[in-house]
């Protein structure tokens, strides 16, 4: 086991948490970055080498690699203890092939960033089936999708990144379906005026996969194959087709990562996290920055960290032109999501002998009965496998209305030689307050 | 930092000693091998990566003898030994 003390730790390396550990670092305060993956930059900023990245990543990542942040990657945080008078934080992770870091601070920056949210339909668990941000992450790290036939489905602007970049692999993207409707994509299109790089930006992404058609009002109903995806179904307002494919990659828009922020008791409204002018939230001494705050993009993410960062090292003043930024970005955001609002047709794919919980292998018709999701979870094991409901929880919600249930302990998956150094961890914070979700 | 792509390292797959690309993750590693199923679901349908990100753990392999490593988080390393579920059956077969 590793012990360090820090003034301020910051949970996840992408760009709200490089920002983040940026600005507290330049404010002398010691900092610890913990991140998942193998290397820094979050899902948006990922990369095996800095040279592939664009000048803004780029210049991130070369500021939090010149400061004196202690940077720990391939480790998963499994528990958070919030301090009592003292206030001080506690975090334990478990690096992935062995050893336990455990880190007190006095302020914590969340910055953990989104998922993807999966609807369920028939089929979808075939290997094959992958996010449209999963095919994208794959792909960075070093998965070859040369001449595999795709086919990239869902809702949202991170389809025509991915389209592109698989084109620009060699994979041979054979169909982009946007669920949205054709008016709903122009009008979003339309609102981006007053940001002309954007719209260059996403005529850039078109281009690169021109020969693809990029359907409107078009979604997948079902995938086949035994062992393996071969083809799957599509669906549009006047008609149904099949077509053959290797990869169907799926996803409808991201979800705030907020379980970390929900077990140490921050208050949270329509999934995302609530901030404050200084991007503290609800529990003193913990602030949160990025998608976890709300799906809003990278330059938001950014801005929100820089915030974050400096607050959490405990400038007082706030800088004025990051406001603002960060209330023009949030303005887009919100345009963003009603254009690519949930069509209804997509609550009902899932048939009654669909998997639910991939984890626990849980059908439609053995939860469809239940009032909510902890009923779900006590009587038929939806989301209490290793995601936790992360995957399914999400579904759960499109598909029943159901809330996620209370976040327990571990945060992730553990050993058990981690949890009883996360006890002890506990035990020596004598005053420490497992605060819990609601 | 990550190790630049370039050189390349061996790894056993499931047995199988197998170059692949220095830097990327396993689950690209296994991806490109062709593995048809990373993980058996609890009632045994094959499975292989979703989100990519360290959220879904349908990646799940054995790594160096550790159980339930999310294969997508993991960067291959020279020696490394990784065993699927169904390579786990060949072998105790």
């Amino acid at each position: 086991m590793s012990a360090v003390a820090a003034d301020v730790v910051v949970v996840g390396a992408g760009p709200a948490g490089i920002a983040a550990a940026v600005r507290a670092t330049e404010a002398r305060r010691r900092v610890v970055v913990l991140d998942e993956a193998p290397n820094v930059g979050g899902q948006i900023w990922r990369h095996r080498s800095v040279a592939t990245l664009g000048a803004d990543a780029r210049t991130w990542v070369d500021r939090l690699s010149r400061t004196n942040a202690d940077v720990r990657r391939g480790v998963a945080v499994v528990d958070v203890i919030v301090g009592g008078e003292t206030g001080d934080i506690t975090v334990v992770a478990e690096r992935h092939l062995g050893g336990v870091d455990v880190i007190r601070a006095s302020a914590l920056v969340i910055a953990t960033g989104a998922r993807e949210r999966f609807v369920p339909f028939p089929g979808w668990t075939l290997p094959g089936v992958t996010g449209i941000g999963g095919a994208q992450a794959l792909l960075k790290q070093g998965a070859t999708f040369r001449a595999k036939r795709v086919v990239i489905a869902g809702t949202g602007p991170l389809i025509l990144p991915v389209a592109a970049s698989l084109t620009d692999a060699g994979a041979r993207v054979v169909l982009v379906a946007e669920q949205a409707p054709f008016q709903a994509v122009r009008d979003f299109a339309l609102s981006l005026l007053t940001q002309p790089e954007t719209l260059l930006q996403a005529a850039l992404y078109r281009l690169a996969f021109l020969r693809t058609p990029y359907a409107m009002g078009t979604w997948v109903t079902a995938a086949s194959g035994t062992d393996q995806l071969t083809g799957i179904t599509v669906a549009n307002a006047r008609t149904t087709w099949s077509l053959p494919c290797d990869f169907l990659c799926t996803g409808y828009g991201l979800v705030p990562n907020v379980d970390m922020a929900r077990f140490v008791g921050c208050a949270t409204a329509d999934g995302a996290v609530v901030v404050d002018e200084r991007q503290a939230t609800s529990v003193p001494r913990v602030f949160a920055a990025g998608e976890v705050t709300g799906i809003g993009g990278v330059g938001l993410a950014v801005t929100e960290g820089e915030i974050a960062g400096a607050a959490a090292a405990g400038v007082a003043r706030v800088d004025p032109s990051l406001v603002r930024r960060r209330q023009g970005l949030r303005l887009v955001a919100r345009r963003m999501e009603r254009a690519f609002t949930l069509r209804q047709e997509l609550r009902s794919l899932a048939r009654d002998d669909t998997i639910i919980c991939r984890c626990e292998d849980v059908r439609r018709a053995a939860i469809a009965s239940f009032a909510d999701s902890r009923q779900a979870k006590l009587y038929a094991r939806a989301g209490m496998g290793a995601c936790q409901g992360r995957v399914c929880g999400p579904a759960l919600e499109l598909l029943f209305g159901w809330q996620p249930g209370t976040v327990r302990l571990p945060l992730e998956p553990a050993r058990l030689s981690t949890l009883s150094t996360a006890a002890l961890a506990g035990a020596a914070t004598s005053d420490a307050v497992h605060t819990g979700g609601p | 930092m990550a190790q630049p792509s370039g050189g390349a390292v061996t790894i056993s797959a499931d047995g199988r000693s197998v170059r692949v690309q220095a830097g990327v993750t396993v689950a690209a590693a296994l991806l490109d091998l062709g593995t048809p199923a990373f993980r058996r679901s609890v009632s045994g349908e094959p499975r292989a990566p979703l989100c990519g990100m360290g959220t879904c753990y349908e990646c799940r392999v054995t790594i160096d003898g550790v159980a339930h490593r999310r294969a997508c988080l993991v960067t291959v390393a020279d020696g490394m030994h990784v065993t699927t579920a169904d390579g786990a059956e060949k072998a105790s077969a």
